[in-house]
């Protein structure tokens, strides 16, 4: 069992990395441990626990702005800002239903080294478009900031955009400041049934490319649509599109969506409690959730054009046996595929 | 000018004609240029205060000129300054007078537009205007609307992170690009991203963005298409005192409106601006906010009668919605022509780029007006209020001994400013020049090397675009050695299990 180091504040951080580097340690960069499990076994001889490091420093909601120190748990940052009507506009899923893990249990610190995102990706970016300044240390011992706490700033090299997705290989965070937003007025998620992957393609290129202005939009086949609670009871593919914003806009949105729609099957509609819970089913793959019937299967996570969606997803089912989930018009697949080879 | 750029290297300009000969075998014809006269348009970019006659001009047409001039620039230890249309503001495209000034006009296709996936690829020579234009007969457009946009280029907005006015809804450049073609200094092509949203390993595309080319040439760009809302209006909104229009902007934020576009002007820029174009600007006010809701009708007209009951809780005294395209239009007028009409209240105007948090907005002003008086010049403000980025242009003249000095000072203090409210150097015309030498009042030592260390990892030996963004020049193997202390351990205390 590897020793376990747990800073308190941010200079103890450094010395911990200063001490490694000259006791030529490697490290382990954790903030709660909720993503573990993803990737290949990593081997080191101790872990840098950054729990401990976890308190909102600064929140000002008419400046669109948090700031956080590194393990400050995400839910404690979702309460705030919910508090305040605003939210991560980027949506970060929660990989616990899907890894086996209890959910909840992210840091920002972890949600920003992962780039997390969810079904708004293709309308308000992942975590790296929201991500405003950092302070960390490097792997020289050093701490460094960079960005600031202003949306617009081209000061220097935006070396938040490397840290974001770099998963802790580049520095450990310490402290980090990112954009918040206000959470829409009101949401309504329309359904169309029964479409095949190519349809559902069809018709969620035609969506985005409207002025329906649908915030997320994704296909779900009969087998993966049985496992959400608000679309068991349907029996067949369900596309859903999610319109969000002040009531007479989502309403007049909803009309625009509609008749495009109408030609390729029956509509159903979903209203804010329940729209919130398929979107959040849909952000966490928990169709795919390691409890569940594809539990035990790997899963792929792939980023392609949206339009060809469709095309790379048949080639997954009719080759490799997988069940898909589409979600970003289209743009990213879920897959889950029985024994990989490795 | 008072900025000090790198000693010119002797032992290149004495091989000048054999390295114009180099590049004349890569790129023939009229792509290289050597005479005087011919390299007379490039010596500066928008930062017109700063001038140098390059080296040698080359105009490459393909990516493999681009990677064969930069290989043998790298080869014969030359630097290189890649420049787009020359439109920077901070001086980022500055020749080098022992350098070769790489200029990317020729890039000026766009090579494919896919509405399907709603991306656009294009060469870097492309000007930002023209990718909308292109994609307007659909309904699309590209978002980022930099105020030189019928000039300025995709290439070189990528090397600046460009931003606009719309930016606070809908992002700077680093937000809507998904994909490029880069040529390294040692003229290796590699491409990152495409027209996925998600890419595997390191984001470098996000740290190309904004790295003022001093990382790499990048020769076509993938971005992001967006489809055209369907309607716009705007409220023209006069305050009595700044502080009543920072308010204003708060509130609508805090009523969780995020406007397309959100502009502020002070008096002396009112007044510029209305004598200029006549857009029926309040002059009696000290503050005008320009609020541009776009979208479905419905969601703009019952936004907009939001904000004009959020600006009559704010005190505003007058307050106008636009009723029509040409009304919304005229509104902008004024806002769009400031820089243009306090050219006509002044021989020269030195325009400034500072972020800071909005809340700061009345303190910075007031501060501000006090340096005024200090330097004895006057001073216009134009504020991209939903955002933070202001845009303080000092009135000056250059034929005044001692008066450009006097405004650079005065552009200094006002940066210096803006970082010690808790906001940046520069929201959107990049360091390049301008800011270099003012980068420690932002970032400590460590931090810029920290920087200068990614720099060495595109471009070991300082080839590209030396002089920009760091005020120090430090050599890659002196970044790259390690002082590690006799191995302690110096927190006994610190918590192990």
């Amino acid at each position: 069992m590897a020793e376990n180091l747990e800073p308190r504040e941010a200079a103890e951080v450094e010395q911990a990395i200063q001490w490694a580097i000259a006791d030529g340690k490697t490290l382990e960069i954790v903030g709660r441990g909720s993503k573990r499990r993803i990737g290949r076994a990593a081997q080191w001889d101790m872990t840098l626990d950054l729990s401990r490091l976890s308190e909102v420093t600064l929140y000002e909601p008419a400046e669109l702005v948090l700031s956080a120190k590194a393990g400050t748990p995400l839910s404690e940052i979702e309460k705030l800002l919910a508090a305040n009507n605003q939210e991560l506009a980027f949506e970060p899923m929660d990989y616990g239903p899907l890894l086996g893990g209890a959910a909840g249990g992210a840091s920002i610190g972890g949600v920003l080294s992962s780039n997390l995102s969810g079904p708004r990706r293709i309308k308000a970016g992942a975590a790296r478009d929201h991500f405003l300044g950092v302070t960390a240390v490097s792997g020289r011992g050093e701490t460094f900031k960079s960005g600031g706490r202003v949306v617009k700033n081209v000061t220097g090299y935006d070396l938040c955009k490397l840290l974001a997705g770099a998963w802790g290989t580049l520095a450990a965070m310490t402290d980090v400041t990112v954009k918040t937003l206000p959470r829409a007025e009101t949401e309504q998620t329309v359904l169309v049934f029964g479409l095949d992957d190519a349809a559902a393609g069809k018709l969620m290129t035609a969506v985005m490319g409207s002025f329906a202005d649908a915030s997320a939009a994704a296909h779900l086949s009969v087998s993966l649509a049985e496992r959400l609670a608000e679309t068991a009871a349907v029996g067949k593919a369900v596309t859903g599109f999610r319109l969000e914003g002040v009531a007479p806009s989502v309403a007049h949105r909803r009309v625009v969506l509609e008749d495009l729609a109408k030609p390729y099957g029956s509509l159903a509609t979903l209203e804010q409690a329940q729209s919130r819970a398929f979107w959040r089913a849909v952000r966490d793959a928990t169709p795919f959730a390691a409890g569940g019937p594809s539990g035990a299967r790997d899963i792929w996570r792939i980023s392609t054009a949206p339009a060809r969606g469709s095309e790379v997803g048949r080639a997954l089912v009719d080759r490799a046996g997988a069940e898909v989930l589409y979600d970003w018009a289209g743009g990213l697949i879920w897959a889950a595929v029985e024994g990989t080879p490795r | 000018m008072t900025v000090a750029m790198p000693k010119l290297d002797e032992a290149v300009l004495a091989r000048r004609a054999d390295i114009v000969a180099g590049l004349r075998r890569i790129v023939p014809g009229e792509g290289v240029i050597a005479s005087e006269e011919a390299m007379r348009p490039y010596e500066s970019d928008g930062l017109t205060a700063y001038r140098a006659l390059p080296m040698v001009v080359v105009l490459p047409e393909t990516t493999e000129q681009v990677s064969a001039v930069l290989a043998y620039c790298h080869r014969e230890g030359v630097r290189v300054v890649p420049r787009g249309a020359g439109t920077s503001l901070s001086g980022g495209a500055l020749p080098l007078g022992d350098g070769v000034l790489l200029g990317m006009a020729k890039f000026n296709r766009i090579r494919a537009i896919d509405f399907e996936n709603r991306v656009a690829v294009v060469e870097p020579g492309v000007t930002n205007l023209a990718v909308s234009q292109a994609v307007d007969h659909a309904g699309f457009y590209y978002a980022p609307d930099p105020s030189s946009q019928i000039a300025c280029t995709i290439g070189g907005n990528v090397a600046e992170n460009s931003g606009g006015v719309h930016c606070l809804k809908y992002g700077v450049t680093t937000n809507n690009v998904l994909g490029c073609e880069l040529v390294l200094m040692s003229g290796e092509v590699v491409r990152l991203g495409g027209s996925h949203l998600d890419a595997a390993g390191y984001d470098l595309l996000g740290v190309i963005t904004g790295s003022e080319g001093l990382l790499g040439v990048v020769t076509e760009v993938t971005v992001r298409l967006l489809k055209k809302p369907e309607c716009a209006r705007a409220a023209l909104i006069g305050f009595a005192a700044s502080e009543d229009g920072g308010e204003c902007v708060a509130r609508i934020i805090g009523a969780g409106i995020i406007p397309g576009g959100m502009e502020m002007m002070d008096r002396p820029a009112i007044k510029a601006a209305e004598e200029f174009v006549h857009a029926g600007y309040p002059l009696d006010v000290e503050a005008l906010l320009i609020v541009e809701l776009d979208g479905p009708r419905a969601e703009v007209d019952h936004l907009l009668e939001r904000v004009q009951e959020i600006a009559a809780s704010c005190g505003a005294v007058t307050c106008r919605a636009s009723n029509s395209e040409e009304e919304r239009l005229l509104f902008w007028a004024g806002r769009k022509a400031a820089f243009p009409a306090v050219g006509r209240i002044s021989p020269d105007y030195y325009c400034m780029d500072g972020t800071i948090p909005r809340a700061q907005l009345p303190l910075v002003l007031r501060r501000m007006q006090q340096m005024s008086a200090k330097y004895g010049l006057r001073v216009a403000n134009v504020f991209h209020a939903g955002d933070g980025n202001l845009h303080p242009l000092i009135l000056y003249d250059a034929n005044k001994p001692g008066e450009l000095e006097r405004a650079e000072e005065f552009g200094a203090d006002i940066l210096k400013l803006c970082v010690e409210v808790g906001g940046v150097l520069t929201g959107e015309h990049g360091v390049g020049v301008e800011k270099r030498d003012l980068m420690p009042a932002m970032f400590s030592e460590v931090d810029l090397k920290q920087q200068q260390r990614l720099k060495c990892a595109f471009d070991e030996n300082g080839l590209l675009n030396p002089g920009k963004v760091f005020p120090t020049l430090h050599r890659c193997a002196e970044l790259g050695r390690m002082h590690v202390h006799a191995g302690q351990l110096a927190f006994p205390d610190l918590p192990r299990f």
